[in-house]
């Protein structure tokens, strides 16, 4: 892990009514770092992801976000302290094009810095092709983009990216990762993403931690990694 | 011949006028928040007092009119503030709600300012066209029903607020997510619904005789256009008040006005049977 941490979560908690979801999620992501958060169905890597962004509430526990605490803070002040969210099924604005969703993020954040958004064109093209094109007439994979490009308009320290594959082409997935490789190398923005795609895994995680029954149960470091059976294990489960 | 078609036009837009302007404020905030406002027309009844009250202080009516609605914007402001935010996500609870605030205020305002007060007066005068006679202040209305469309459209589609509105309205947790204050959204949404509520009242109030239930006076029509415009106050409204002032003003005109109003509800039960979510909602489908 990198000197500088970006996100500590120590013994995070969260309910849903009475019904407790997470049961103490630990974990640290280094400046730069790519991590991915792997388990089966309804162990608690969305609601992680939801609780990390503030649209779950924690019941317990902390998150701070370079030494800061975010905990309580509602999810408007998350986003603007730094962290981008790609929610599952990306959730892009559909009756609004690109380039509004894409705005979306500079006029909420008061960034109103155009290299930003240029940047983001640059990671992906499609979408200064498609600028005036409603959201939701795009395929799934410019969808994916688009999230993507909106969350980074808000110039994060952090994203969050629940299942970027999901219901997406190779292709198009591959490129994504390059993309997101490349926005951590170039920026020094840190990545957490969940997935159950292996390949995906593989092609961009550098560490991974494996959720089961609400909590952490496993650290699976690069040399594990790269054993596929480890990973598959924890997803076959 | 041309003044019976002029009439006839005149009739229309002073119809059109009349739905755009009742409803422009209810489909604000309907569309943002989802928030039904049975207390719209008591938003209504304080921009035409208030217009009145400035009138009377001897205040030229455009001031007085704009002092209208920006009184009933900060009252909007305020009971968002206080009550309104409290019951996002409750439509049930707020319906009943904005009800007892609509009975309370007027209720209220019966036994604090009387039955009735003396109106002031329809300025501008009338012109003629062949052997019919029009109000010109009629026409006034519908310049401004029509700029409330453009203004509307203005701030919702080329303002940094109307992109973090239209954002809310379409997804308010995902923009939460990315660093809007919906919070901030909603109250300013609601105080400008209001506004607008309170504008209508101010430019209707020269039209009237001032008593406390005249906001019932507009509460149908405002309602009849919000069902057929459905939540999408640029995509809906304007389609709305054309459809309906349309139906209207050719049953007003062969059959007289009860005729017209019978036509208007029959018009809404019939869209709400063929397009459950309104004009906007099925272009917007259209558009998917």
């Amino acid at each position: 892990m990198s000197a500088e941490p970006v996100l500590d979560v120590v013994g995070l908690h969260a309910a849903y009514g009475s019904t407790p979801v997470l049961r103490g999620i630990d974990m640290h992501l280094g400046k730069g770092e790519i991590v991915s958060l792997i388990g089966r169905n309804g162990v608690g890597k969305t609601t992680t992801m939801r609780c990390l962004i503030g649209l779950v509430r924690a019941t317990a526990g902390h998150i701070r976000l370079r030494g800061q605490a975010i905990t309580h803070l509602p999810p408007a002040d998350r986003a603007r302290l730094g962290i981008g969210y790609i929610p599952q099924g990306r959730q892009v604005f559909p009756r609004m094009t690109v380039e509004e969703n894409l705005r979306v993020s500079q006029l909420a954040g008061g960034k109103s810095d155009p290299q930003m958004m240029e940047r983001v064109f640059a990671y992906f093209p499609i979408l200064k092709e498609r600028r005036r094109q409603s959201a939701g007439t795009l395929s799934g994979g410019e969808q994916q983009q688009l999230a993507i490009g909106r969350a980074m308009v808000g110039n994060p320290l952090l994203l969050l990216l629940d299942e970027p594959s999901e219901g997406i082409q190779p292709s198009i997935v591959r490129m994504i990762c390059e993309a997101l490789k490349s926005i951590r190398d170039q920026l020094g923005v840190t990545i957490l993403f969940v997935e159950q795609n292996l390949d995906t895994i593989m092609e961009i995680s550098e560490r991974c931690y494996v959720a089961d029954k609400g909590t952490i149960v496993a650290e699976i470091g690069r040399q594990e990694l790269h054993t596929s059976e480890a990973v598959r294990r924890h997803l076959l489960i | 011949m041309f003044a019976e078609i002029f009439s006839i036009l005149y009739q229309f837009a002073d119809v059109f006028a009349f739905l755009i302007l009742a409803a422009a404020g209810l489909a604000i905030i309907f569309g943002m928040m989802g928030i039904i406002n049975m207390a719209h027309g008591e938003f209504i009844t304080c921009g035409i007092y208030v217009t009145v009250i400035c009138v009377q202080q001897g205040m030229p009516l455009p001031l007085a009119q704009a002092i209208g609605a920006l009184s009933a914007g900060l009252v909007g402001i305020a009971l968002e503030r206080t009550i309104i935010r409290h019951l996002y996500h409750r439509p049930l609870d707020s319906i009943l709600a904005t009800w007892g605030i609509s009975l309370m205020v007027t209720q209220g305002m019966l036994l604090l300012l009387g039955s009735s007060w003396r109106g002031i007066g329809t300025p501008l005068g009338s012109f003629q066209v062949g052997d019919y006679t029009f109000s010109t202040y009629r026409l006034v209305l519908f310049g401004a029903a029509i700029g409330v469309l453009a203004g509307l459209y203005l701030v919702f589609m080329r303002t940094g607020y109307g992109i973090m509105a239209r954002a809310t309205m379409q997804n308010a947790e995902m923009a939460q997510a990315l660093g809007v204050r919906t919070q901030h959204m909603y109250a300013a949404s609601f105080g400008m619904g209001a506004a607008l509520a309170g504008l209508c009242g101010a430019l209707y109030a020269p039209t009237m005789t001032l008593i406390p239930t005249m906001g019932i006076t507009f509460i149908i029509e405002s309602f009849v256009t919000v069902v057929v415009g459905g939540a999408n106050v640029l995509l809906g409204t304007a389609p709305a008040g054309i459809l309906l002032a349309v139906v209207r003003t050719a049953l007003n005109a062969w059959y007289g006005q009860i005729a017209g109003q019978i036509g208007l509800l029959i018009a809404v039960i019939v869209v709400i049977r063929l397009l459950p979510e309104g004009v906007s909602g099925w272009l917007s489908r259209r558009e998917r």
